[in-house]
């Protein structure tokens, strides 16, 4: 059966992260709706024998005062051979497709946002409504915001027309943002996502001791809970430098009630090196204990309720290394563009497993003394940001 | 306890809008509007990046079990 | 869909409160001021009695500030021979800023400097921008809190009723 890094990859629970995108978007943030832009982005990401690129256009515009409308098209293009998927099977290419459409409405000092993305691949359908709110008060230091998602995905199996499983999903969230002094600010975040249904992976394996031969292991089906709830507690604060820079720090705690639990460490810094230009860097670390029911290798077959051996699930740790040029351009000289930006973000990032375990290194292991696995990976960005 | 976290968000809220709104009518705002150049200057700007900062927080969850309150908001020119 | 009523209800009713109110009519004597102004000259406020003065708070930083300056330019060139002017208080602790914006979005209007806040704070500023529209007394009579477009018609009714007056 062919192992794809399905769930677990790129191409995982992508309406998911829509809510997340536009709560989040810079534009719930004061009782001014954004300037008419054009964003258009490059991303690549390469590493763990995985190579995903595409593009993503964003065309935003005012229409009258009081209302802003979005629409977004994004791609990712898929060529993998990870590890999951050199384990059990060969090479495939992918490609998902999402497109988004919003709108967002002003009154007094707050913007309503409501949007709906949908998420396609030839074997996950994922659709997704959001709706948000945001206010500001206490003279425009403080911003409140709530948001609310709902997604619906629809599992298929490629090569299995008759596979068609469903997940429901949702996100409650609640941000406070909060001006502390001339050039300081801090933030809080709170959400909980609840999912049920079909949560695993249709083609993922997890594997167990050969009864007949233990110097040897078998697979069987990976078997998740029906039902998941999970909250996230995030603090932010960033502080002005007086040569034109700022710093920035946030920790974000995460539980869930898979027995998963994590620590995210971030610290980044921007450079302005003169009115166009600016320089910034990041270190991230993330920390994360495994899903109660992981395990790399199992004693023997159905040994539990719950079965899982995504690398996802299991307990690692992870370190990106951040780097980015920045260019604008305010009020240019090009016709019909007020506002032009251009960003080069490099990232690297490695992973390093605690307990899940490279099967096709080579040499000869015994099941359970392969050795740790670990990957990295380099994420490239190029965008243009262009207000008209 | 997961449920019970669910209506406690909203409840959150209130409380933050009552107190915001006229629980401190003693404390003034003390960052006034036009004193927001250096919290509206883009080097202070947690969405900078457009959907560069969506996309890195997509490249995480793919990877990664955590999932949410990974965006930031507010700050800058606090404009009406 | 019932357990989403009363969050978004709680939502909703956030959306209601604590609302700056956009527009205000008053009748009241402004606190008088000089400042130095893009040209080199110090003007002070009552020099400017027997005219109507749109007194306007503004900073390059200020999306929306940016946004009516050159609707307030073409106010200004339709009004200033009937005795109406446009003082623009930039409030940029940088100056190099506004010079920048003003390079590429030229006004014909007088530039004044409060970079240490003191008129800001004298007017209470309590949105960017704020417009504050005097009679040729010397008294604010409406006040204008931040800027969206269509505030330009308001702001033109205005000064038309004053310098009838």
């Amino acid at each position: 059966m062919a192992v794809t890094e399905r769930r677990g990859g790129s191409l995982r629970a992508p309406g998911l992260i829509v809510l997340l995108v536009s709560v989040a978007s810079p534009w719930a943030i004061a009782a001014t709706l954004p300037e008419d832009n054009v964003d258009l982005l490059y991303h690549r990401y390469e590493g763990g024998g995985m190579v995903i690129d595409g593009p993503s256009v964003l065309v935003r515009k005012n229409v009258g005062p009081q209302v802003s409308v979005t629409g977004q098209y994004y791609v990712d293009s898929v060529s993998a051979a990870s590890v999951d998927v050199l384990a059990t099977a060969s090479e495939y290419t992918e490609e998902r497709t999402e497109l988004t459409a919003g709108v967002d409405y002003l009154y007094e000092n707050s913007i309503l946002s409501l949007g709906y993305t949908n998420s396609s691949e030839n074997d996950y359908e994922a659709d997704t409504v959001y709706f948000s709110v945001s206010q500001e008060f206490f003279g425009g230091m403080s911003t409140v915001t709530l948001g609310y998602a709902n997604g619906w995905d629809t599992v298929g199996q490629r090569g299995n027309k008759s596979f068609a499983e469903e997940a429901d999903r949702r996100n409650y969230q609640f941000g406070l943002s909060q001006v502390i002094t001339t050039n300081s600010l801090v933030g809080l975040d709170f959400e909980v996502v609840t999912d049920e249904g079909f949560l695993q992976n249709p083609y993922r394996q997890n594997r167990f001791i050969d009864p007949n031969d233990p110097n040897n292991f078998q697979y069987q089906p990976e078997r998740y809970p029906q039902t998941r709830t999970s909250y996230s507690v995030a603090t932010r604060a960033l502080y002005y430098l007086p040569y034109r820079a700022s710093v920035r720090a946030e920790y974000r705690y995460f539980s869930d009630t898979w027995g998963i639990d994590s620590h995210t460490y971030e610290l980044a810094y921007v450079h302005a090196l003169n009115p166009r230009w600016s320089l910034e860097g990041k270190a991230r670390y993330y920390d994360q204990g495994q899903a109660d029911f992981y395990s790399d290798l199992y004693a023997f077959e159905n040994s539990q309720t719950h079965l899982a051996r995504d690398k996802e699930m299991s307990s690692f740790s992870g370190i990106t290394l951040g780097g980015g040029l920045v260019y604008e351009w305010k009020q240019t000289s090009l016709p019909g563009i007020s506002r032009l930006q251009g960003s080069l973000l490099l990232d690297w990032l490695e992973f390093d497993y605690d307990n899940f375990r490279d099967v096709t290194a080579p040499g000869n292991f015994s099941p359970g003394e392969e050795p740790l696995y670990s990957f990295d990976a380099l994420v490239t960005r190029a965008s243009l940001i262009l207000e008209y | 306890m997961f449920s019970e976290l669910k209506a406690v968000l909203p409840a959150m809220t209130m409380v933050v809008a009552m107190f915001a709104a006229s629980g401190c009518s003693d404390i003034k705002p003390w960052v006034k509007p036009y004193e927001r150049d250096k919290l509206a200057d883009p080097v202070m700007s947690l969405s900078r990046h457009g959907k560069a900062s969506s996309y890195m927080h997509h490249v995480y969850q793919s990877r990664e079990s955590t999932r949410g309150s990974e965006g930031g908001s507010g700050g800058g020119c606090g404009c009406n | 869909m019932n357990r989403l009523m009363l969050p978004i209800a709680l939502s909703l009713s956030l959306v209601f409160s604590a609302v700056l109110v956009q527009a205000n009519e008053i009748n009241e004597p402004v606190p008088d001021f000089t400042l130095k102004s893009r040209q080199g000259d110090n003007l002070r406020l009552e020099d400017f009695r027997g005219q109507v003065v749109m007194l306007n708070f503004w900073a390059s930083w200020c999306g929306p500030c940016r946004q009516e300056m050159p609707l307030m330019d073409t106010i200004y060139q339709q009004y200033k021979d009937l005795g109406f002017t446009v003082l623009a208080v930039n409030v940029d602790e940088n100056r190099e800023e506004a010079h920048r914006f003003l390079d590429k979005v030229p006004v014909s209007y007088p530039i004044l400097y409060d970079p240490e806040s003191q008129v800001s704070e004298q007017y209470n500023v309590q949105a960017m921008p704020t417009t504050v529209m005097i009679d040729r007394n010397g008294r604010g009579r409406f006040i204008h809190y931040g800027y969206k477009p269509g505030y330009e018609d308001d702001y033109e009714a205005q000064i038309r009723q004053l310098v009838r007056e």
